[in-house]
């Protein structure tokens, strides 16, 4: 008998131009060239309708790349379909087969994969219990519960070994306490085992948590590429700030650039943070509500328009010249009332300076 | 378990590759005399005499040498069999060597007919041909499947769906099937409206054909007789207005009163499924024929002379409304409970009360149902065969006049095809205007989503009419069909009222002797030819109409709309057309086929594949897409998620499918009077027969019989289907032991 322990055969995927067109002139993804390294969790995160299910897709062999090329591992799977790529999938939906048990459904891949009865049986057990179903083999999926439901998709992928591992927005179906166990589970199978994992999502918490890279996608394009703190840091442009979480954009004046620091100015309040290459002159802060310094005396000066009571923290809406921004504070004994003069300023991270579009 | 190295064994290139060669070398290549299922030429001089000859032996001996240049098309892919799918050549090979053997099969099969070549230039050009050919067999069957799969396999390689081997196949084989028993019959019976009586083409036959007075005829607005057309075109329009409105009545009493036996009307609908079409108009003539009991009592009470007043418009107008009525019904209870509560019960919270609400929001929302409805009145009325052949006297309707244009002494197959033309464009229009108008506008407003609410009740002073109307023609329906049973046991209707089990015997007496039971009934030949026939149509049909459902509901691919569009057109084809036109076109090779049990079960097959079709769209659309692609994802190939996933979960729909193929293949009769035979005679057309020698006994009893049969196959649908649902809900509750 050969070890049936769960392993991995985990591979790179590449993307060389891809584009896929549906129909005449619908461009749902326009030209993008994307690097997966082998063992790695990658994230694509967008907005409804920006390309990132369309782009699992093509992975998997489910759409065909209208031009460009997909590379998994050493082999050119542009042309192939679904069934002849080294991919399985997680769906949404998840996708089990109503009239088969937990274990037939389980044990359904690998009947395709040349295992005899018995070895597809033993691993399949083996997948059941890397997601602690043991025990639940004769269930029919009807009779578990969603959280269940989900890990019986995620082990059936999981025992054909793929070279990638594909989730769809696998936690949209499940209630927000379980979606944080979840996530911390397959995170943690997938370091274990190093798969090769890319994930779908549109939830930018969910992203940050699991992700070794996130790829921030818009309107069928790559908007950035990068670590979770890197994209929440400094991220390349607006959609990117707002979309991975809250940001305020500041109108700001760049006074004095000295090597890559710059000196900003906003209503006479001065400030020091990475250049990023821009020239004196007009130019966009974006702040993390968090990286808000609510003071009484030194800043922009501010007014207090709502406060609200949120538990952990309280929410400040803060209004003056600058316009709006959105604010947090830790100190939720001593509350601010609206109406509230203050002054505003930043932490001494964080802000980060965009480049202009 | 990946190998990386690109696969080069295909065992569906093997596979028909070796049926080419079977077919070429093994098989008869004709069609042998006594049936496809007769086994006689086994032992009867096969390989060597030329009428059972393999292809390979008829060449070997010099004869039929057209036949030699499809060795090369059969050799052609041999090249390709250690080559990976990959391979530009791989494709390409199969390609040339599937469309060349296909084409060249073809293209011999129309210029060389029984007579030598079939068109006068070939022998201008080759000169007289000695030799001839009679209608594709085995051999040439099985053949001409090999070079068409090859073709589609070709096509898949070159990156079509991607390269998906088995829904290219099937696209392709639905795609051929269809045109060569859909199309190519109607497109000859269109040319055959064009043919002189010397067999040339000419087009002022078509024109004093097509302006016939018999035709198009207005001589009923002065006394005289109106033309076919216009007797099927008012005939149509009203029985479409007539069983729209009483379907409406019985919707709503369904759906909208608080009348108790709701059950028992819905099992109303379940009638014209297990009735053959002419029954009905056999119960009238008992009710109100010469001697029927109405018109008896009537005569009696005035002292007048009964009359003849059912024979006519009057009485196929009664007839057919009773036998629509159903399915009108039908399709209106669907659109009236569609009508999504919430939509009525806000405009009862916007201060509208109930008959404002129903005229304002309920009843246009109806509205396209309704159109739908009508429409399919129009259709079956103008398609129905039976009712006017019993009942019709001498108001001629399109349908009928095709049949004695064919069958009766005039035997003029021109007629029959302008006839059928006229008929087939006012159908097509109707189903042209119910699919490209009504498709855009449906209101059914329900969705998958919990949609809360009740319909509310009509208003009183509607609904105490449309009690009535509904109730009053319920009743009369059952008087109707209790008037059959009746029938059925009565030794002479109108003159000897004594009962007697007298037709019954007459029809499926049987003998216990030595040898076994001998079947002495007169019906029984019929019957039996009719339950194989029906029985062997029936998986066909279902299968036909599922893989088809699966190609429109889970596959895109170039001209899905024109391929959808033309499997569902046979739905509204008339039978009496598709008769004419399998006589035209398959009497005559290169398919030959006429007088056989094959032909019966082809005409079935693309009669009914609508319905299959439609079964399995239903049930399909409620799969959800993610399970193919897991499947698909999980390494599967497409065929393999179709029988395991699809076909496990699809079966209530598949039961369904075969259940209404068979009794739709037992009732018809519109096509089936042109295509049987001797020795192929179906129950229907029997029946036909005896009414027109006035033997109602015996017909109403075998009708009876016919009806009781279907009840107990629809019952036992009902039963199994509901069993299935059952047995999968109790497996959730127990452990299944495995």
């Amino acid at each position: 008998m050969s070890d049936t322990k769960i392993g991995s055969k985990a591979a790179p995927v590449r993307f060389d131009g891809v584009s896929k067109v549906f129909g005449k002139n619908v461009v749902a993804v326009d030209n993008i060239d994307l690097h997966v390294a082998a063992g790695k969790l990658v994230t694509l995160l967008g907005p409804s309708g920006c390309g990132k299910t369309t782009t699992l897709r093509m992975i998997a062999g489910l759409e065909m790349a209208s031009s460009g090329k997909i590379l998994i591992g050493e082999r050119d799977v542009t042309k192939l379909p679904a069934t002849d790529r080294d991919v399985s999938m997680v769906f949404q939906s998840y996708a089990l087969f109503p009239h088969m048990t937990v274990l037939e459904n389980v044990m359904y891949g690998l009947t395709f994969s040349g295992f005899g009865m018995g070895e597809a049986r033993s691993r399949a057990m083996n997948g059941l219990e890397l997601v602690g179903l043991k025990g639940f083999d004769n269930r029919l999926p009807s009779e578990l519960s969603g959280g269940q439901q989900q890990r019986v998709a995620v082990a059936r992928a999981l025992v054909l070994e793929p070279q990638v591992l594909l989730f769809d927005e696998p936690l949209s179906n499940l209630d927000a306490k379980l979606r944080r166990q979840v996530r911390e589970d397959i995170r943690a199978i997938q370091q274990d085992l190093g798969l090769t994992v890319v994930y779908v999502t549109h939830d930018q918490e969910e992203a940050l948590a699991v992700s070794d890279e996130i790829v921030v996608m818009r309107n069928a394009a790559i908007a950035q590429i990068g670590t979770p703190r890197q994209l929440y840091d400094a991220p390349n442009d607006r959609f990117v700030a707002d979309f991975i979480g809250e940001a305020n954009l500041l109108a700001c004046q760049i006074v004095a650039v000295n090597g890559d620091q710059a000196t900003i100015d906003i209503e006479g309040y001065r400030y020091t943070l990475a250049a990023r290459g821009l020239p004196v002159g007009p130019a966009t802060i974006a702040v993390r509500p968090s990286r808000l310094v609510i003071t009484p005396d030194q800043g922009i000066p501010a007014t207090v328009a709502k406060a609200t009571y949120v538990g952990v923290r309280m929410e400040y809406t803060l209004t003056g010249r600058f316009g709006q921004v959105f604010a947090v504070h830790e100190d939720v004994d001593t509350p601010l009332s609206p109406g509230t003069e203050v002054r505003m300023g930043f932490a001494d991270k964080g802000p980060v300076l965009l480049p202009e579009e | 378990m990946t190998d990386t190295a690109p696969k080069t064994t295909h065992p569906a290139l093997i596979f028909w590759i070796v049926a080419g060669w079977v077919g070429y070398c093994l098989l008869p290549w004709y069609m042998v005399e006594d049936g496809l299922w007769s086994f006689q030429w086994l032992v009867d001089g096969y390989p060597f005499d030329e009428d059972y000859a393999p292809a390979f032996f008829l060449i070997g001996q010099g004869a039929k040498l057209w036949l030699a240049p499809l060795l090369v098309p059969l050799a052609l892919p041999l090249f390709v069999l250690g080559r990976a799918k990959s391979d530009p050549l791989y494709a390409r090979f199969l390609i040339l060597a599937g469309a060349l053997g296909f084409s060249w099969l073809i293209a011999q099969g129309f210029s060389i007919g029984i007579r030598g070549f079939s068109f006068d230039w070939l022998e201008a050009l080759f000169g007289e041909l000695g030799d001839r050919q009679f209608g594709m067999g085995y051999g040439a069957m099985i053949c001409a499947s090999a070079f068409l799969f090859l073709l589609t396999q070709g096509i898949a390689a070159r990156g079509a769906i991607n390269g998906d081997v088995f829904v290219v196949g099937a696209i392709g084989g639905v795609i051929t099937i269809v045109t060569a028993f859909v199309f190519f019959p109607i497109a000859k019976m269109l040319f055959a409206a064009f043919v002189t009586e010397e067999g040339a083409y000419s087009l002022s036959v078509f024109a004093s054909k097509f302006f016939d007075d018999r035709l198009w005829g207005l001589g009923c607005f002065w006394g005289a007789r109106c033309g076919a057309a216009w007797n099927s075109l008012f005939l149509a329009i009203l029985v479409g207005f007539i069983t729209t409105a009483l379907g409406l009545c019985f919707a709503l009493v369904v759906t909208r009163s608080g009348f108790r036996h709701k059950r028992a009307l819905r099992a109303l609908t379940v009638l014209p499924i297990i009735t053959p079409p002419f029954v009905i108009g056999l119960a009238l003539i008992l009710l109100f024929g010469l001697s029927g009991s109405v018109t008896q009592f009537f005569a009696e009470l005035f002292g007048t002379q009964p009359t003849r007043w059912l024979y006519g418009m009057p009485g196929v107008l009664i007839a057919q409304t009773l036998a629509f009525t159903p399915i009108a019904f039908l399709v209106l209870i669907g659109v009236v409970e569609g009508v999504s509560p919430s939509m009525e019960e806000a405009a009862q919270t916007l201060r509208a009360n109930r008959w404002q609400t129903f005229k304002t929001v309920s009843l246009p929302l109806m509205r396209p149902g309704l159109a739908n409805a009508f429409l399919l009145g129009f259709i079956e009325s103008m398609a129905d065969f039976g009712n006017p052949l019993v009942l019709g006297g001498n108001f001629d309707v399109l349908s009928t006049e095709i049949f004695f244009a064919i069958v009766g002494a005039q035997y003029d197959q021109g007629r029959a095809a302008v006839l059928a033309m006229v008929l087939l464009f006012f159908t097509l229009s109707a189903f042209y205007a119910q699919r490209v108008w009504l498709g855009k506008k449906s209101y059914t407003t329900v969705t998958g989503k919990g949609d809360a609410g009740v319909h509310p009740l009509m208003p009183t002073g509607l609904s105490v009419p449309v009690l009535v109307i509904a109730l009053g023609w319920a009743a009369f329906t059952i008087v109707v069909y209790a008037m059959i049973v009746y029938g059925s046991v009565v030794e002479l209707w109108g003159v000897n009222n004594s009962l007697t089990f007298k037709h019954y015997v007459t029809a499926f007496s049987v003998r216990l002797e030595d040898e076994g039971i001998r079947w002495t009934g007169a019906a029984w030949d019929s019957f039996w030819t009719t339950i194989s026939i029906a029985a062997i149509a029936a998986p066909l049909t279902a299968a036909v109409g599922l893989v088809t459902a699966y190609l429109l509901t889970r596959q895109s691919f170039a001209g899905k709309n024109a391929f959808e569009f033309g499997t569902m057109l046979s739905f509204a084809i008339p039978g009496t057309v598709i008769g004419v036109s399998y006589i035209l076109a398959f009497n005559v090779p290169p398919i030959e086929i006429t007088g056989t049990g094959v032909i019966l079960v082809v005409s079935f097959i693309f009669r009914n594949m609508p319905v299959g079709v439609r079964a399995g769209i239903a049930s399909m659309s409620q799969l959800d897409r993610s399970l193919d692609e897991s499947s698909l994802t999980l390494g599967a190939n497409s065929w393999q998620t179709f029988r395991r996933i699809i076909l496990p979960l699809l079966r209530p729909a598949i039961l369904a499918a075969l259940v209404y193929s068979f009794v739709r293949a037992m009732t018809a009769i519109s096509a089936v009077i042109f295509l049987v035979s001797a020795e192929y005679d179906m129950a229907t057309s029997y029946i036909i027969g005896r009414v027109e020698n006035n033997d109602y006994g015996l017909a109403i009893a075998y009708s009876t019989t016919l009806i009781f049969v279907m009840l107990t196959a629809v019952g036992l649908l009902q039963l199994l289907v509901g069993r299935v649902r059952i047995g999968r809900r109790t497996q959730h509750g127990t452990e299944k032991s495995s």
